[in-house]
């Protein structure tokens, strides 16, 4: 009885030098209502013309502040909310219209790890049969499900003899994590969305199930795009990163050489605000000066400059955009740009 | 916070349309012809036709809901069938006795609620706390009707005590000895609903508010008694004001079981004539005044209660 | 697999053990399996025919040889009386709960997961009903449909269930907003298999506590109705109607007029605290 082949695994369409999604032009607007009893309506353009590229096996980071729009973002690839424009080509395929990928199709090779472990979760169903559910939905029959849903219970950790009764409250934080990991992986994905995955949990535990997420992922090819704030994890875990700021991209690039020599300011100071153990690393002064701006009413200009330390009159006036200054880094801002007229603009 | 109270007031207003409709509408929704209450059976086709447009009943439905609710922001609300006077200054007469009795009941309930509940709460678990929750729970679930009964057996006819019907006197309500005789069991009996829910609300606010660790720093610091119940009462002040407040809009709407065990003439005894002798005027007529009598008091407890309490402030 | 059936079976029989080892809610549990017991098998157990009037037998106080509870106003054994009227009473009682509480949780169910302008529409609707306090609802209803057991029934039912949409919604949109809604829609499941496996389990405990409550209320209120003549008609019985035609006895026999209501006393009681006590129980669990 060939009962997985309902669930088969995907076949990958485009070759090696595809890339696996390909983000273009997403936007997303909020409409709030404002102070005052004659509310006007507000827009707070949560997600402002996003665009990158993910490659296959690769895990992307996300990074940014709370509030920069990481998380819209996510929630609008997996159809969550829906854009309000933007274009999402998965694998080469676009996605929901006609002649690409339908929307169902494309939920089965994409799949997400929420933050709150408790809330992913519904207190009502037993592991198992929250594992199982998925499955069931594509049209396994009940015992292919609970087989398959076992099956990876067991592999994240949990042996379902033990675990599959039980109920989300009975398990601890990270525990109730590799169910969550374990339910997204019941689809065979190729790309799986960590959206703060392990952000709520304690770093013992943390190390656990970023290294389980590593295991995975060579195991089974896998594609990871990994939101966090957490830029030591972010270092472990990532191949490129891409770093957001209101609603934007501001760069991106391999992880080492971002690290390493960060292009936008704003990178830097994040960089610069990450607790460091070598004592010649000090920092005194805080990197970044003042609020993170209301994303309703953002600067003219480059949105970062009345935070930046090397804001110039160019940068209130023209927007930078993503430039392409070294081999697979880019970054949005006047600094780096040769051409932009900034007083301290690199000299190519 | 002048934003909110115009909004509040904007929101009451379909609603207090909606109220009105529903009050216009409900008597229609009998199966059976309206004209059957007005006119005897076999009276002459042209006394039926002449009825009919006294009373407005040729014009379609829609028609005579606007000229009703036309007439009633005038303070016109018709002439009750029955009677022939005017329904406003029926309802209006009764409308005071109602609210002498509510008001009455909610302020002894409240309170008794009040005193049994902060004491249940100072001291959680003990037998006064069970005793109260007791006596809660029977304030909730006794037949409040049942109670007047049994309250005017043992206080009018076994021990004389108290007169057993009406408001004393007729015409206007004064407050002497008499008026003031009449009103003790009524409003006694009323008095045992809110006081059941005042109770509970009050004793899990005061044992909420002294498990606080507010509290256990004053306690830390030397401070006892006083300055604890001035900080118990602050916070539990505010939502018992609100409570108390619909409670009296609950009573005078609930009003009728007792009134009508009571003969206390009011509203609920208004209506209950106006149901029986389907008095459609009187009987819209009460039920408008009654409602949106309710519908103010909601809109003054919503508006008054962020103010006393800044944690219920919406935006 | 076994264990599965096992684990759910666990939470039922935990929160019945809950139950069991409180000695209120055993108490008054067997109060109302007795009231509702008593009138089941009143027609076994009755010792006289309740509509068999005797003007000779009329007003005969409490403990009178052959008639335990006394008579009535027209002769009728109160024994019987009371037992036969315990079924209309819990009837009129129980059944427009159990009619509210099936659809104000759908109307609940449904505004709450749609959201949006469904949601404020139906809402908006629903405060008009809710700017109408109970009493006067269940009364002004009850009385445009005209006296009768199902009118006022009608009228008891959409006196509760603006109330229950209230709850079911208010829960529904904070279960909405859960992760595991989304995970579930990540799934490619349909919204009618959403709303069943992981909306409806989450919304009907909070909705079935609040409920519970709620029976005792609807008693009251169903046998005031029939006290004020717009429930059941006579020669009925009914517990609310009884004490309406027993209310000019109470000068000649306070005894025997006060008995039916004292039975709705004693039954709205042991709900009350038998729902307070499921409540609890139910808690812990979770």
């Amino acid at each position: 009885m060939s009962t997985d082949a309902a669930l088969a695994a995907p076949a990958d369409r485009g070759g090696p030098a595809q890339p696996l999604l390909r983000v273009s032009g997403l936007k997303k607007r909020f409409t709030v209502r404002g102070g005052g009893i004659f509310a006007a309506k507000l827009t707070l353009r949560a997600v402002d013309d996003v665009a990158f590229e993910i490659a296959k096996g690769e895990t992307l980071a996300m990074v940014g502040e709370s509030g920069c729009g990481k998380s819209t973002t996510a929630r609008l690839i997996a159809r969550l909310i829906e854009p309000d424009a933007g274009e999402l080509v998965f694998d080469g395929e676009a996605v929901g219209r006609f002649g690409g990928m339908a929307l169902k199709e494309f939920r089965r090779n994409l799949q997400m790890v929420f933050q709150d472990s408790f809330a992913s979760l519904n207190p009502r169903l037993s592991l198992l049969d929250a594992v199982a559910y998925g499955p069931r939905m594509h049209g396994l029959s009940d015992t292919a499900a609970r087989a398959r849903a076992g099956a990876l219970l067991d592999r994240v950790g949990l042996a379902p003899a033990q675990f599959g009764a039980r109920y989300p409250h009975e398990l601890s934080g990270g525990q109730r994590q590799r169910v969550n990991i374990a339910r997204a992986l019941a689809f065979e994905p190729r790309l799986v969305i960590l959206d703060e995955a392990v952000a709520a949990l304690d770093k013992s535990v943390q190390a656990q199930v970023l290294n389980l997420l590593q295991e995975l992922k060579a195991e089974r090819g896998l594609t990871y795009l990994f939101i966090s704030h957490d830029l030591q994890v972010v270092r472990y875990l990532a191949d490129r990163v891409l770093v957001m700021y209101l609603g934007r991209v501001v760069e991106i690039g391999p992880v080492e050489r971002l690290y390493g020599a960060a292009r936008h300011p704003y990178t830097q100071a994040l960089l610069l605000a990450v607790p460091s153990m070598n004592p010649a690393r000090r920092t005194e002064r805080s990197p970044l000066s003042g609020d993170p701006p209301n994303p309703i009413d953002p600067p003219s200009g480059c949105r970062f400059r009345d935070r930046c330390s090397h804001a110039a009159e160019v940068c209130a006036l023209v927007e930078p955009v993503l430039r392409e200054s070294a081999p697979a880094h880019w970054a949005a801002c006047h600094l780096d740009d040769p051409s932009s007229g900034h007083p301290e603009a690199r000299t190519e | 916070m002048l934003g909110y109270l115009l909004r509040r007031l904007l929101y009451a207003l379909p609603i207090a349309l909606g109220v009105t409709l529903v009050s216009f509408t409900l008597v229609y929704i009998a199966p059976g012809d309206p004209l059957n209450a007005i006119a005897p059976a076999d009276a002459p086709a042209d006394v039926i036709e002449s009825l009919k447009v006294t009373y407005g009943l040729d014009r379609p439905m829609p028609v005579r809901y606007a000229l009703w609710l036309v007439r009633a922001l005038h303070g016109d609300l018709g002439a009750s069938i029955a009677s022939g006077r005017s329904v406003a200054s029926e309802v209006m007469g009764a409308v005071g006795n109602t609210m002498i009795l509510a008001s009455a009941a909610a302020a002894v309930g409240v309170t008794l609620g009040c005193v049994l509940g902060a004491l249940a709460g100072y001291f959680s678990r003990s037998w006064i706390d069970r005793f109260a929750s007791a006596l809660s729970v029977v304030g909730v679930s006794v037949p409040h009707y049942w109670l007047g009964l049994v309250l005017t057996i043992v206080f009018s006819i076994r021990l004389d005590w108290l007169p057993a019907m009406g408001a004393g006197g007729s015409g206007e309500w004064t407050w002497d000895e008499e008026h003031l005789r009449h009103l003790v069991l009524p409003a006694a009996t009323l008095a045992v609903i809110p006081m059941g829910i005042i109770t509970r609300t009050v004793r899990a606010l005061v044992a909420e508010t002294l498990n606080q660790e507010f509290v256990v720093a004053l306690r830390a610091r030397g401070l006892g008694g006083f300055a604890i119940f001035r900080h118990v009462a602050r916070n539990v002040a505010p939502t018992v004001l609100a409570v108390g407040g619909l409670q009296v809009g609950y009573l005078m709407g609930g009003s009728i079981l007792v009134e009508t065990v009571f003969a206390w003439p009011g509203t609920g005894f208004l209506l209950n004539t106006a149901i029986f002798q389907r008095d459609i005027p009187l009987l819209q007529g009460t039920l408008l005044v009654l409602c949106l009598i309710f519908v103010a008091l909601n809109l003054v407890v919503d508006v008054v209660q962020p103010w006393l309490d800044p944690r219920m402030a919406r935006a | 697999m076994p264990e599965i059936a096992r684990a759910r079976q666990g939470y039922w029989r935990g929160v019945g053990r809950a139950l069991r080892r409180d000695p209120v809610s055993v108490v008054s549990g067997a109060v109302v399996v007795l009231i509702v017991a008593l009138a089941l098998l009143a027609p076994w157990l009755a010792p006289a025919d309740p509509y068999k009037a005797s003007m000779l037998r009329r007003l005969l106080p409490i403990g009178s040889d052959g008639f335990l509870l006394g008579t009535d106003e027209l002769g009728r054994d109160m024994v019987s009386r009371l037992m036969y009227g315990g079924r209309l009473s819990l009837v009129m009682g129980v059944l427009p709960v159990l009619l509210a509480f099936v659809i104000g949780t759908s109307v609940g169910l449904f505004a709450g997961y749609v959201g949006g302008r469904w949601n404020m529409a139906i809402m908006r609707v629903l405060d008009v009903f809710y700017a109408f306090p109970s009493v006067l609802l269940a009364v002004a209803v009850s009385g445009a449909l005209g006296p009768g057991m199902s009118n006022s029934m009608i009228a008891l039912t959409l006196v509760f269930v603006p109330q229950i949409v209230r709850v079911a919604e208010s829960v529904t949109t904070q279960v909405r907003r859960l992760d595991y809604i989304d995970a579930a829609r990540m799934s490619g499941a349909g919204t009618a298999s959403i709303i069943r496996v992981h909306v409806l389990g989450n919304v009907l405990g909070p909705v079935f506590v609040y409920v519970t409550g709620l029976v005792s209320v609807c008693m009251i209120l169903a046998s005031g109705l029939s006290f004020l003549g717009l429930g059941v008609k006579p020669p009925e019985p009914e517990w609310g109607l009884m004490l309406n035609t027993l209310r000019s006895a109470i000068y000649l026999n306070p005894g025997v007029a006060a008995l039916p209501g004292a039975m709705i006393f004693v039954t709205s009681i042991a709900f009350n605290l038998l729902a307070d006590g499921v409540r609890s129980a139910m808690d812990i669990r979770r």
